[in-house]
This record gives C-alpha cells, structure tokens and sequence, in this order.
C-alpha cells in the first residue's frame, strides 16, 4: 500500500485533472439510466403490466390526442406543448418507474368522429398506457363510449360543464361549480353586483354554466336577479344589437362565455360601443392568456376572468414552469389555464402509476383518488375520488399587456363537485 | 327608463343594422363579381378575406418594430396593400385552378372548397395556430358619443365608409368602364364577345382578380370587428353566399338590397328575441323568399 501513489497526495496534471472534472461531471449522467435500469429491474414488466399494454423493460408508450388543425387548433396548441413539456421533463428524471415515455400523436383535426376513430386506434392498436388528450367536450364525450369499452385512461385538461364522471376519465381542469361560484359570490362581496347579464355561446358548455349561475345567483346564494340571458351561435360576428340590450338593462355585472372567433368580435365591439371597464363591471369564465392574444390587450383591459391559473402567479412552481415553458416554446408565448392543466396530466399520471406500482389501467383508475402534486404551477393540487382536482380558484383583472393580475383567490381547494345538487 | 335613454338606444339599435348591413354588404361584394357575375362557386372566398386581415397583422407587426411613429397612419396604406395581395394571388388561382374548371361548375365547387383547406392550412403553419391581434391605430378605436348615453361604435362608421367607397367603386367600374362593358359582355353572351375581339380568358382572370381584391379589402376592415386567425374567413363564406343568393345572382344591385333587408331583420329581430332565435327566424325568412323567389330579390336580365 505505502509504496503505491495516493492520487491525492500527488499533485495531478492538468490532464489528469481534466478527466477527473469529466467524470464527476458526466456522473449524474451515468448514474440516471443506472438508477432507471435499477428501478425497472424493481418492477418487471411482467409485473406492471398485466394488460397487454405497450410497456417493455425500457420503454412505456401513451397517446397524445388533441386538433393540431382544423378550427379547435387555436385553443389545443397550448395543451399539446405544455403536455409535450412535462413528458420531456419526466423522460429528463428518468422516466416512469424507469421507463422512458414514448409519445405517439394523433390529430382530431377539429372533427369528433375523428377523435374517436384516432382513439380507437391508440387504444387497440398501440396499445397504449393512457391518453392526454381532447379539449372540447363534443370530442371528450365522442371518445368517452370508447375509453370505456377499451378499458383507456384519458387525462383532459379543459374546464368543461360537469355532469359527468368516468373510471377512465381524470379531468385536470374545473368542473363547471369550481370556475362559476367562486367568481359569482366574489363579484356580489367586491363588486356590490346585483343584477347579472348572462352572455353565451349557444352550446352545452355555455348553457350549462350559464344554468348553474342563475341557479346561484336567484335561489342558491341569493346574490341578486339575474337582468338578462343570452346565447349566440358559435362564429357569431356582430354582437351590435345584443350590446344595446345589455345597454337598456343596466346590469352591475356582465357574466360571459363566449368563445372562439366570437369572443374576439364581442370584446372589440363592447370597446367600440363604450363599454369599457371605467363604466362596466365584466366577469368572464372563458378568456384565458390564449383568447387575449387574438381579442388584444386594449380591448379587454380592465375587465376580470375567473380561472384557477393565470400566468402571472407567483409562486416557485410556477416560476419555473413559466420559464421552462418559454424556453421551450420562444418568450414570447403565453400560458393559458388548460395549459397549465394540460401541463399536469403527465405529472399526475407519473405519480399514479408510481403509487399503483403499475401501468394497468384498472389499478390506476383505482390509485388515483388521493394523488397529490406538490410541483403544480397553480400551487399544491389533489385528485379526487371522482376523478377530479381540488384546486382553487381565482379572479384575475385583464392588463394592456395581455396578462392578467390576480386580484382574489379562494382560501381554501375548493371542492369539485361534478353532479351540484340544487344546480339541476 | 326616460324617453333619451329610449331615443339613444333607437339610434343605436338603428346604427347596429347599418353596420351589419355594410359588414354583409362588403363581405357579399367580390362575392357578387365572382359567383354572381362569372357563376364561379369560390368557397375559398372567406380565406381571401383572411389574406386581407393578415395582411393588417403584417403590417401591423412590421410599423411596430421598424416605424413606431408610423403607426397611426398604417392602416389605409396596409388596407391597399391587402387588396393588392388577394388580387395577386386570385390572379394566380384563376391561372392555376379556375380557368380550367369553367365548363364544371360543380368541380369548381369542390377545387376551391379543397383550396380553402389548403389556404387554412398555410396560414396555420406561417402565423401559428392562435388567433393574432394587429395593433389598431387609436383613431379607429373606440366610440363617438355626440351626447350622454348615446355611443356610435368609430369601427362600424369606418367599415360602412369604407364599403359606401367600395360599392360606389364598383359600381362605376362595372357600369362606366372598359372593364366593366367587357364583364357584362362575356356574360351576356361568351362566343359573341370572343367574336367581336373581347379577350373572354383575360377578361375572367381580372374579373376573379378584383372579385379576390375586394374580399381582400373585406379581411382587412373586418380586423377592426372580428378576429383574425386561421379558420376566421369561414365565419363570413356563409353569410357571403347567403347575401349574393338572396338578392340574384348577376345583380349587384340585387346584392345591395338584400345585404340591408338581411341585416336589418337579424339586427331587429336580435333586439326582440333572443340571438340564436333571430338567426332561425332571418333564415325562415330568406328560405320562405327563395322559394317563391328561386331567382332570388333581382332576377338577372340576362339571357343565358
């Protein structure tokens, strides 16, 4: 021993010591798929899936399925991206109980009878753990017959009206009470609204909210009257003389769901007609960072949206994910709230199956009640036993500079609540 | 409620149809050229549109980066510009594509609805898939208010000028140029205009060029109103058809009038009943006329 060199006592060359940096340089390298291999060897394949699903010792595949074109293309990009950015981060950790995820994408292309022939085929064909994917409800209940038949697991990133609840179903986004009280009763306390505008895009999703926030606001929560209710076909262009009537009722609060080319077409003709947010108060549960792109800051300045994710949150999670997600993405783009909830599909995913100790699906649907996301960019979340999140939700006041400033936030996670009784 | 609130929400209400009116009437009018006078079925015409409305993002975008002290002033040039690109590009599709359809209405129908996919597409790919906001001049925002409680919305006064100008434009062109002798004369009758030395091909291509130039010009003024993204044009191509069928095909002024009776029942009957009432009822209304009337409000005289 004495005569052989002790490397430390010696001074190294430079070499020497070049080579030593590389090493401990490349060890976290080296010990990640070191600690993967491990960590599949803990789980063999034979034993995470029972199923027949499409997971080897190295490799596990889901499915991505949302409308890369077609008119939905607008509103689906944003969950595409954050999806894709979550699954890129996991695959960086390691992967899912050692195995890395492998995305097969599938358009909708905007067209429900696609979206359930695309699921079908990633269902049977790939055979693949779970999908991300859907956003409209049309598209979610065009696949819904098929993720039951086929026994799949969708996580959908949409706020959407409720009434609905699925073993093979984990809805990321707010059901239709956990987006529409909060934002009611916060408007009757700060704002001393009384009478209530209801304005809609004329289909289920609208309707029902719209359904639940008279029920709140006449019987309910006793908040006031309701002044007037409104649905206009969806690609509606002028929205003149629906503006007068809004005009000669007076109300304290305009409530909006409008969506799509309409919404740009609603907010620019307020602004054109007067109605700005000096003079009127205006609640929206369906403008999000993404829809202000296309309507432009000035036009909607000043008006408030309730949501459970705005952009400007502040806290560490988000940070990070705001950063990550512009770097990703180029800086000058914008997160959304179904982004955001796209973005933690896979994060919820990850660690249902880490809790199961599986990828089978029967399993997950059954371990998912009680997950927990510590690292979500909305703050801490949970998933119900009915396939739900507990989240909170916010109000956020619309800014020249088409972000939003979060102005009330509920204190507590808020219940979801998929079938309302004295909502029905 | 006094009797100012209800004179203020009268004029309103009766601005509202005016402005629909000029909307549809403008959205009808390249419409009327190409589908009323040639009979071509141009179902890409709502993506002509949307060339125009990007075409006010472009420039929009560009004054702000290299002429920040330009940027009131843009618009009347970029609403040039837009004409400009559509009639480019129409010309070039009529080259491509239409010519060779003329004998087959119906294959025209499918070609340009295939073009209108494809446009979609490209926009998609070029400018994203998000809707896009051109930054507006200030001068265009807004409303005027000449009294307490009564705002005339500064778009819908800007949009209806613009398509007085551009109907007058028309008009006069069809009516009162070469131009125009030659269009009525190839519809009246093709093998007679070839014979007397009319240049039919020619005059289809500009024709189709203007038609494309003036949805072009639509796009652009629908910016101040509307969205603009990739699918926006599809929110007009049925209105478009609906105004240019309704009045008869051939008759410009048949167009006119049926773009103001079509926007003043929606308008009016939006104000009594609720939005997607009035659009049942708008379309009972016109379907009614059409089937007594097939030839729609202004038969063309035309012996075809």
């Amino acid at each position: 021993m004495a005569d052989k060199k002790d490397p430390i006592q010696t001074p190294l060359t430079d070499e020497q010591r070049r080579k030593v940096l590389m090493g401990m340089a490349a060890m976290p390298a080296m010990m990640m798929p070191g600690m993967a291999l491990a960590q599949a060897a803990q789980f063999p394949t034979a034993k995470v899936n029972t199923t027949k699903l499409a997971v080897t010792d190295t490799e596990v595949v889901v499915g991505q399925l949302h409308s890369a074109t077609g008119t939905m293309a607008i509103s689906e990009t944003g969950s595409i991206q954050a999806e894709q950015l979550a699954i890129d981060q996991i695959n960086a950790m390691g992967g899912v109980l050692g195995r890395k995820i492998r995305v097969i994408k599938e358009d909708g292309a905007s067209d429900w009878p696609t979206f359930a022939e695309k699921s079908k085929k990633l269902l049977v064909q790939d055979k693949v753990a779970c999908v991300f994917g859907c956003w409209t409800s049309a598209s979610r209940k065009a696949v819904l017959p098929i993720f039951e038949k086929e026994n799949g697991m969708l996580y959908y990133p949409t706020f959407y009206e409720g009434l609905e609840q699925s073993k093979n179903v984990i809805y990321t986004g707010q059901e239709a009470t956990q987006q529409i009280l909060y934002g009611l009763d916060w408007a009757a306390k700060e704002k001393k609204a009384k009478t209530f505008f209801l304005v809609g895009s004329d289909y289920i999703w609208p309707r029902t909210s719209m359904k639940i926030a008279r029920k709140h606001i006449e019987s309910v929560a006793k908040l006031g009257k309701v002044a007037g209710e409104e649905y206009y076909p969806l690609g509606h262009t002028n929205f003149n003389s629906l503006i007068n009537k809004i005009k000669l009722a007076k109300p304290d609060c305009i409530f909006a769901a409008v969506v799509g080319g309409s919404n740009v077409a609603f907010y620019k003709q307020l602004k054109a007609a007067g109605i700005t947010a000096d003079k009127q108060f205006l609640l929206t549960i369906s403008v999000t960072e993404d829809e202000v792109l296309g309507i432009g800051g000035e036009n909607i300045a000043g008006f408030y949206s309730s949501m459970k994710y705005f952009q400007s949150l502040d806290n560490a999670n988000n940070k990070a994910f705001v950063e990550a997600f512009k770097k990703a993405y180029g800086p000058k783009s914008v997160i959304g709230d179904v982004t955001q909830a796209g973005y933690l599909g896979p994060w919820i995913w990850k660690a249902t199956v880490e809790k199961a100790g599986s990828f089978d699906v029967d399993k997950i649907a059954a371990a998912s009640g009680g997950i927990e996301l510590k690292t979500a960019p909305e703050g801490y979340v949970k998933v119900h036993e009915n396939h739900h999140l507990w989240s909170k939700a916010r109000i956020g006041q619309a800014q020249l500079d088409g972000q939003f400033k979060v102005v009330a936030e509920s204190p507590e996670l808020i219940e979801p609540n998929p079938f309302p009784k004295g909502y029905q | 409620m006094s009797l100012t609130d209800i004179m203020n929400i009268t004029l309103m209400q009766g601005f509202a149809g005016l402005s629909l009116f000029s909307v549809l009437l403008l959205m009808g009018l390249g419409l009327a050229i190409i589908f009323g006078q040639m009979g071509v079925i141009n179902m890409a015409h709502g993506e002509f549109m949307t060339i125009g409305a990007y075409t006010i993002y472009m420039f929009s975008s560009l004054t702000e980066t290299f002429l920040p002290g330009f940027a009131s002033m843009y618009f009347p040039f970029a609403i040039v510009a837009a004409f400009c690109i559509a009639f480019a590009f129409g010309w070039f599709i009529e080259w491509a594509l239409i010519r060779h359809l003329y004998k087959r209405p119906l294959d025209t129908l499918l070609a340009t609805w295939g073009l209108s996919l494809a446009m979609q597409q490209t926009f998609r790919s070029t400018f994203g898939a998000r809707e896009v906001s051109p930054t507006l001049p200030d001068w265009l925002l807004g409303s005027w208010a000449p009294a307490e409680g009564l705002d005339i919305p500064i778009n819908g006064l800007f949009v209806l000028a613009l398509t007085a100008l551009v109907t007058g434009g028309v008009l006069l062109a069809l009516y009162r140029s070469r131009w125009g002798l030659r269009v009525r004369a190839t519809v009246a009758n093709r093998p007679m205009a070839n014979a007397t030395g009319i240049n039919t091909s020619r005059t289809d291509r500009l024709t189709f060029a203007i038609g494309c130039g003036i949805a072009g010009i639509a796009g652009a003024a629908f910016t101040t109103i509307g969205s603009t993204g990739p699918t926006s044009g599809s929110l007009y191509i049925v209105d478009a058809f609906l105004v240019v069928t309704f009045g008869g095909a051939g008759s410009l002024l048949g167009t006119v009038a049926s773009a103001f009776g079509i926007a003043q029942t929606q308008s009016i009957a939006e104000f009594f009943m609720t939005g997607s009432m009035a659009k049942v009822l708008t379309l009972m209304m016109i379907v009614t006329i059409l089937m007594l009337r097939p030839q729609g409000l202004f038969a063309s005289k035309i012996r075809r």
